[in-house]
């Protein structure tokens, strides 16, 4: 194994730069660092004004997502020895606006997340005295798998469909969707689906699946996608055959 | 102030947009097997039209199926049928591995396993396919 990687780093300042350039650093590579510890090396050690996001190095904060050979990749857990003998080239995470270097502006995701209302929807609150909402765990389970969404943006970055058509609604939003409508104490499924079932919802998604190839978080995205659809087609189903009031 | 706060970044000036490249699907191998899988849909849609040709001869009398038979004989159609069927299996492929994500099914309150799943269209792949042998050749 080298004892040195070569780091090839796209930066864009954009106070002196029309469009993104490489700069190259070569920082040490012992066996347990990773993509993220190169980029702190850089910035202590080598180069000050190089700028990205990160926060708690342990795959749980979700700001270190960046491209890491062509890859969406959280930095912190991707080890820099896997890319022996180097180079190892890190861009900015795809299909996003490009703030400075590799810090990406997601604001757009931000703007999307709260229309699918991630939030549980209740027709009626029961009151106080009736104590909570209670969950057996085969209820929790039911859920659970798409509630451990970081909002790290790796799957936006791998969706096709969202760099060709930004108004894709996108993997994780909708990932968080199906999350609220599987849980047993959520009312909300059909107004979310009344906004979800259109061509910048879940129809637009053609099912590539590199949202759940990518994901850190085992939440499979593509999967509640495709399962969303079913329930849409059977409602939909449903809505033609049957009168309102059965529904 | 109707817009929101954050509407003027919407056409910052200074952040650079990349934009997809035309030839995207070209870049990895799981973006090129979905183009393909996507186009053999087309490949699907021939082998319906050249089932409906051959219902349409058959329908003719003899002569017309006979017609219809050499015409599937030309090498051009053999050569198409040839590429049809790789995509048809490919299509079916890679839409049964895909079948579990999209289909959660419980029995006795246990979450069946995604992999019986696309075991059970496989075997139903088989069942049918292994009926369509019985009928063309067992019953001669």
């Amino acid at each position: 194994m080298p004892d040195r990687i070569t780091l090839q780093v796209v930066r864009y300042r954009p106070e002196k730069e029309a469009e993104p350039t490489e700069q190259e650093y070569e920082v040490p590579c012992p066996k347990d660092w990773v993509v993220l510890d190169g980029l702190n090396y850089i910035k202590d050690q080598l180069d000050g004004t190089l700028s990205y996001r990160w926060s708690c190095r342990m795959g749980i904060c979700g700001s270190c997502g960046m491209m890491v050979n062509g890859e969406p990749k959280l930095t912190c857990a991707t080890f820099l020895s896997e890319y022996g003998p180097g180079p190892v080239r890190v861009e900015p995470l795809r299909n996003f606006p490009i703030v400075r270097d590799l810090v990406v502006e997601m604001g757009d995701f931000m703007r999307k997340l709260p229309t699918v209302k991630p939030w549980i929807v209740r027709k009626e609150e029961k009151p106080l005295a009736e104590g909570e909402y209670r969950q057996t765990p085969e209820q929790l389970d039911e859920y659970k798998q798409f509630s451990m969404c970081i909002n790290c943006m790796l799957c936006y970055s791998a969706c096709p469909v969202y760099g060709l058509e930004p108004h894709f609604v996108g993997p994780a939003a909708i990932a968080l969707a199906q999350r609220y409508n599987l849980d047993s104490r959520d009312q909300g499924s059909r107004e979310r689906l009344d906004l979800l079932s259109d061509h910048e919802g879940i129809w637009g998604c053609t099912f590539v699946g590199e949202c759940t190839r990518v994901c850190p978080k085992h939440v499979d995205p593509a999967g509640a996608i495709q399962r969303y659809k079913l329930t849409a087609a059977l409602d939909w189903l449903k809505g033609f055959f049957l009168p309102r009031g059965a529904r | 102030m109707n817009q929101p706060p954050h509407a003027y970044t919407d056409f910052h000036p200074r952040w650079y947009r990349p934009r997809l490249s035309t030839y995207w699907w070209l870049d990895r191998w799981p973006y090129l097997a979905f183009i393909l899988r996507e186009l053999s849909s087309v490949f699907v849609a021939w082998a319906v039209v050249y089932l409906l040709f051959l219902v349409q001869a058959l329908a003719r009398g003899a002569s017309s199926y006979r017609q219809f038979l050499d015409w599937s004989a030309s090498p051009g159609i053999v050569l198409l049928n040839v590429v049809a069927l790789a995509f048809l299996c490919f299509h079916a492929v890679t839409w049964f591995n895909l079948a579990p994500q999209a289909m959660v099914v419980h029995m006795r309150g246990k979450r069946v396993p995604g992999m019986w799943i696309a075991i059970s269209n496989y075997v139903a792949w088989a069942v049918v396919s292994l009926l369509v042998i019985w009928l063309l050749v067992a019953r001669d």
